[in-house]
């Protein structure tokens, strides 16, 4: 009999409901995988294993007794450390925040445990989700199961090898400008980052406020609609989540596009994209064309600016957020006495935070400093209107913009971690869905040699059903999200 | 003083005042009311700034804003957003204060307005350049004085307490204008019902001093207005100190030090905080609608100004004892109780604006201190129409009240102040009198001056309870009846 960590979350729930399987059974199945591989991938900074298998053994009680049951009643969920969790250590993989723990839940965690979710753990990450390789964590860096040698992309990079190393069943990501799809590319998963609004970002520690949104990390896309559904929605917590009646998205799950009109801007396969990457999305494009979709080349000559704006205002946003990091109520305090504030907070601040981190406070700083406001955040703001509207009079015309999720194949671990300038250039593809605000996602496209590729699909704002229809589409006519890694 | 004037000093005044009529804190759900609290215990991960927690705007505050900037003449933006004030220090939760910002694209809540105050007999505009809103920081608590303290500590209960910033232009040109102009402020604050001064730290002020057009000094923490007009006074002869010198006066910041009563130089414009103001991505822009102001409008309550209209219409009272008596709520509240109580408004305001208020301000006390209520002056009035006292001795009787709290009778009955109103009782001191006075009497039958003397004794001996009428009947008649009997 297959392993029960191996199912889909849709599978598991199908079992336990049948009586198949209970769910204790199937969280204590998930433990045994961890056991078995972390030694190799290093997903995890945190297991929660006796609190979850309890309370796996709970709603195994409920379903006993005939009690209703949430809809990821026994399912084993992996959350990012950058979301918080009520008594369990949330460390945003930073020396900083080592010993923080959340005096309260996220609104996303309140929401999957009234769903009967299962919280496993907590995964890897690029410290404060600065990266695109889960390198810049203090802890560990992240393998990537399909090649141990290479990075899992970033800055979900736990969540996402987990997901594909069958380490857990669901997973919550953090997508600031592409941290859910680059992994999830990395790793051959379903990773969707949700229209700006949808998801409350109550309790994600914040890097970048105006572009980041919770997403799911799933095996295939039916359990990404899955999720969605759950965490999706309203919360008066959150002023900048949208007032909007919950979905079910799993019910825009079709098989066919038939009539689907996708839009390719050549920008997406610019000079950095490797001929293996172009050929393989292109080849997800046709398939798509083949399924009844029809597609049109455009081009988005605003996309080219997209980079640079993006990291202005996020470095712009990050020297703020993560200015309360002093030491003062929680977090890295250095020992010696009778220091001065300024000192003590600079002493902690330059203890705490890896390099990565403080690269951006500083240049985050600086151009929002006088007499540089103008010049660059006021400017990446101006961009930000243009590209927004770019894509505003190209979804007129497009149901869907199709392109490569990351122009390059997963790289190998310290290849251009002292190179921050190549590795930014990675985001060129998923950072301008952030700067839009509309969702993206990216699933499983074909293989390069046996290193993944995956294939962002992008809608207008709250079209999470549209993208998810065609994702859904495409991967119940291809195989590649079955493929797994040996370990 | 002329000397000062002669300096051309121009004040402009920065006022921060608590709406202390709030629930709630301006982003979070704790209570407003923290004084007097347990250190840390008014606190929430909002306003303690815990990763990963978000403000949402108290729209109360907003209305009680939107109040205010009416009642202040103001325009009111359309639309007003707010800004991250970025800088490091102790008292900040997340070391940026979330505030507004009226320059790079901001919009206060409203600008342009003014007040009228009376300066020497004439009325005086007092421009406000701007009034927003914005988030309290937490108390520090120092032993001793700020420079010599060896630590700091920390009270994070008034962290997040909704703040009203209100900024005049420069055109207060003495400390006494500043005071005045603060009591009418203060005054329509308090009609407004939206914050309370009579609390400590409620409405605290800022001050910018400039001689001569010469360079701008600020003084902060100035915790009371009534610490102001002493702040102002010795910063103006410390600058006339230094220019009659011919010394430089620095562009700085400088600190009200309330023990020493001195002000210190905390920091010279080289070291100005670039505070890095960017908008808050956490908040949504704020629309203040039409229909918004015109229901907040309907809802006023009555102004100061309005208020002494009516003292001068309704009761007869003249203009300038109408504009004292409404130059504090309390004391507007404590003459319309009386008056209520007692339909005499001028005899109530005589007392009121004489013995009344000189003792207040010999006791330095606020009205709202004072134990004496409406009901014990108006008691007193009574007293006096009655002929139990005289007015000499409701004098002695309001003094006491005011200081015990005690009501006119216990007052009398204990200090045996009753009038001496019987003829009889009268007529056998005068007995004494004359007995004690032989020499005098024997003027008085020729000589009127002597005749007063002999009245002046008898009240001498009465301790004033007489009533002067009848003891100039009784002395004179005596007199009379003596010189009949000398025919």
């Amino acid at each position: 009999m297959e392993s029960l960590c191996t199912l889909t979350a849709r599978e598991t729930i199908t079992k336990i409901m049948a009586g198949e399987t209970t769910a204790k059974e199937c969280v204590s199945s998930i433990f045994e995988r961890v056991k078995e591989i972390e030694d190799k991938v290093h997903a995890y900074l945190t297991l929660t294993e006796k609190h979850a298998v309890e309370q796996a053994a709970e709603i195994d009680k409920k379903i006993a007794r005939g009690r209703k049951v949430g809809r990821l009643a026994g399912v084993a969920v992996a959350v990012k450390d950058v979301i918080c969790t009520k008594d369990i250590p949330t460390t945003c993989a930073s020396r900083m925040l080592e010993k923080f723990v959340p005096p309260y839940d996220a609104t996303v965690i309140e929401k999957m445990s009234m769903e009967d979710a299962v919280l496993i753990g907590k995964t890897n990450m690029d410290e404060f989700a600065m990266g695109s390789s889960t390198e810049t964590s203090y802890f560990d860096a992240t393998r990537n199961p399909w090649d141990l040698s290479r990075v899992p992309g970033g800055s979900s990079g736990g969540s996402s090898a987990a997901i594909i190393a069958d380490a857990a069943i669901l997973a919550l990501g953090s997508d600031t400008g592409g941290s859910i799809r680059c992994p999830a590319s990395f790793c051959s998963v379903t990773g969707l980052k949700p229209t700006y609004g949808l998801v409350s970002r109550y309790g994600l520690i914040a890097y970048a406020n105006s572009l980041e949104q919770i997403g799911p990390i799933t095996k295939d896309v039916y359990d990404c609609a899955l999720l969605l559904s759950v965490i999706a929605g309203y919360d008066p917590r959150d002023s900048t989540s949208a007032n909007l009646k919950a979905k079910d998205y799993t019910m825009f799950l079709k098989k066919s596009v038939r009539g689907i009109k996708i839009g390719v801007p050549k920008e997406f396969f610019g000079e950095g994209t490797t001929k293996d990457v172009a050929k393989i999305v292109w080849g997800g494009i046709e398939k798509l064309e083949a399924l009844g979709a029809s597609y049109e080349e455009i081009s988005l000559p605003s996309l080219k600016y997209a980079l640079p704006a993006y990291y202005l205002i996020a470095m712009s946003e990050a020297s703020s957020n993560l200015a309360r990091y002093d030491g003062v109520r929680y977090g890295y305090r250095i020992s010696e006495e009778d220091l001065n504030w300024n000192t003590t907070f600079s002493k902690d601040r330059k203890v705490g935070f890896g390099p990565e981190v403080r690269r951006r406070i500083i240049l985050g700083t600086f151009a929002l400093s006088a007499g540089y406001y103008d010049q660059y955040y006021q400017k990446a703001l101006k961009v930000r209107t243009i590209i927004r509207r770019d894509f505003e009079k190209a979804f007129k015309k497009f149901d869907v913009i199709i392109g490569p999720t990351m122009p390059i194949p997963p790289f190998k671990i310290g290849e251009k971690i002292k190179d921050p300038l190549t590795l930014y250039m990675c985001d060129v593809d998923t950072v301008p869905s952030n700067l839009y605000g509309g969702p993206a996602i990216s699933i499983p496209c074909g293989f390069s040699g046996s290193l993944p590729t995956g294939m962002q699909i992008m809608a207008q704002p709250f079209r999470e059903d549209l993208i998810l229809r065609v994702s859904y589409a495409f991967e119940q006519n291809t195989s590649y999200h079955k493929h797994k890694p040996e370990l | 003083m002329t000397e000062l004037q002669q300096l051309e000093v121009r004040i402009g005044l920065e006022i921060h005042a608590q709406l202390t009529a709030l629930k709630s804190k301006i982003f979070c759900s704790c209570s407003n009311d923290y004084r007097g609290k347990e250190p840390n215990t008014v606190v929430c991960p909002i306003c303690l700034g815990i990763p990963g927690a978000l403000p949402v705007i108290n729209e109360k505050a907003v209305e009680l804003a939107i109040m205010v900037a009416l009642a202040l003449n103001c325009k009111i933006s359309e639309s007003t957003f707010f800004f991250r004030k970025n800088y490091f220090y102790p008292d900040m939760s997340k070391n940026f204060q979330i505030s507004q910002y009226d320059r790079a694209g901001g919009i206060p809540l409203a600008v342009e307005g003014h007040v009228t105050a009376t300066v020497n007999h004439d009325d005086k505009k007092i421009k406000i350049r701007r009034v927003h809103l914005e988030e309290d920081p937490a108390r520090l608590v120092h032993p001793g004085p700020i420079d010599t303290s060896p630590y700091t500590l920390v009270d994070y209960n008034r962290s997040g307490i909704a703040l009203l910033e209100i900024v005049t232009e420069p055109d207060l040109n003495s400390p006494k204008e500043a005071r005045i102009f603060l009591r009418k402020l203060r005054s329509i604050l308090e009609h407004l019902g939206v914050s309370d001064g009579s609390l400590e730290g409620a409405m605290r002020c800022d001050a910018n001093i400039s001689l001569l057009g010469g360079p701008r000094v600020e003084v902060k923490n100035i915790s009371s207005f009534k610490e102001v007009e002493r702040a102002l006074r010795f910063e103006i002869m410390r600058q006339k100190d230094l220019m009659t010198r011919k010394a430089h006066v620095e562009h700085e910041t400088r600190h009200w030090d309330e023990l020493r009563r001195v002000t210190i130089s905390l920091r010279t414009k080289e070291e100005e905080h670039d505070y890095r103001y960017f908008p808050e991505p956490d908040l949504m822009p704020i629309t203040i609608t039409r229909s918004m102001i015109n229901r907040i409008k309907a809802h006023m309550p009555e102004l100061p100004d309005a208020r002494r209209d009516r003292f001068v219409k309704e009761y007869g009272l003249p203009a300038y004892d109408a504009e004292v008596l409404t130059s504090e709520k309390a004391l507007a509240d404590f003459f319309e109780k009386a008056v209520r109580l007692y339909p005499h408004p001028k005899e109530i305001s005589n007392w009121m604006m004489t013995d009344f208020l000189r003792y207040l301000y010999e006791a330095e006390l606020e009205i709202t201190e004072l134990k004496i209520k409406p009901a014990d002056l108006v008691e007193m009035l009574k007293l006096i129409d009655k002929g139990v006292i005289s007015g000499k001795i409701a004098k002695v009787v309001l003094r006491e009240m005011i200081q015990t709290g005690k009501t006119p009778q216990q007052i009398v009955k204990e200090q045996g102040l009753l009038r001496i109103g019987g003829r009889e009782e009268l007529d056998k001191l005068a007995e004494r009198v004359f007995a004690e006075n032989a020499e005098a009497v024997r003027d008085a039958l020729t000589d009127e001056k002597a005749a007063h003397y002999l009245i002046g004794q008898l009240m001498r001996i009465t301790r004033g309870r007489a009533d002067p009428e009848l003891a100039n009947e009784i002395i004179l008649n005596k007199l009379a009846k003596l010189r009949k009997e000398q025919k």
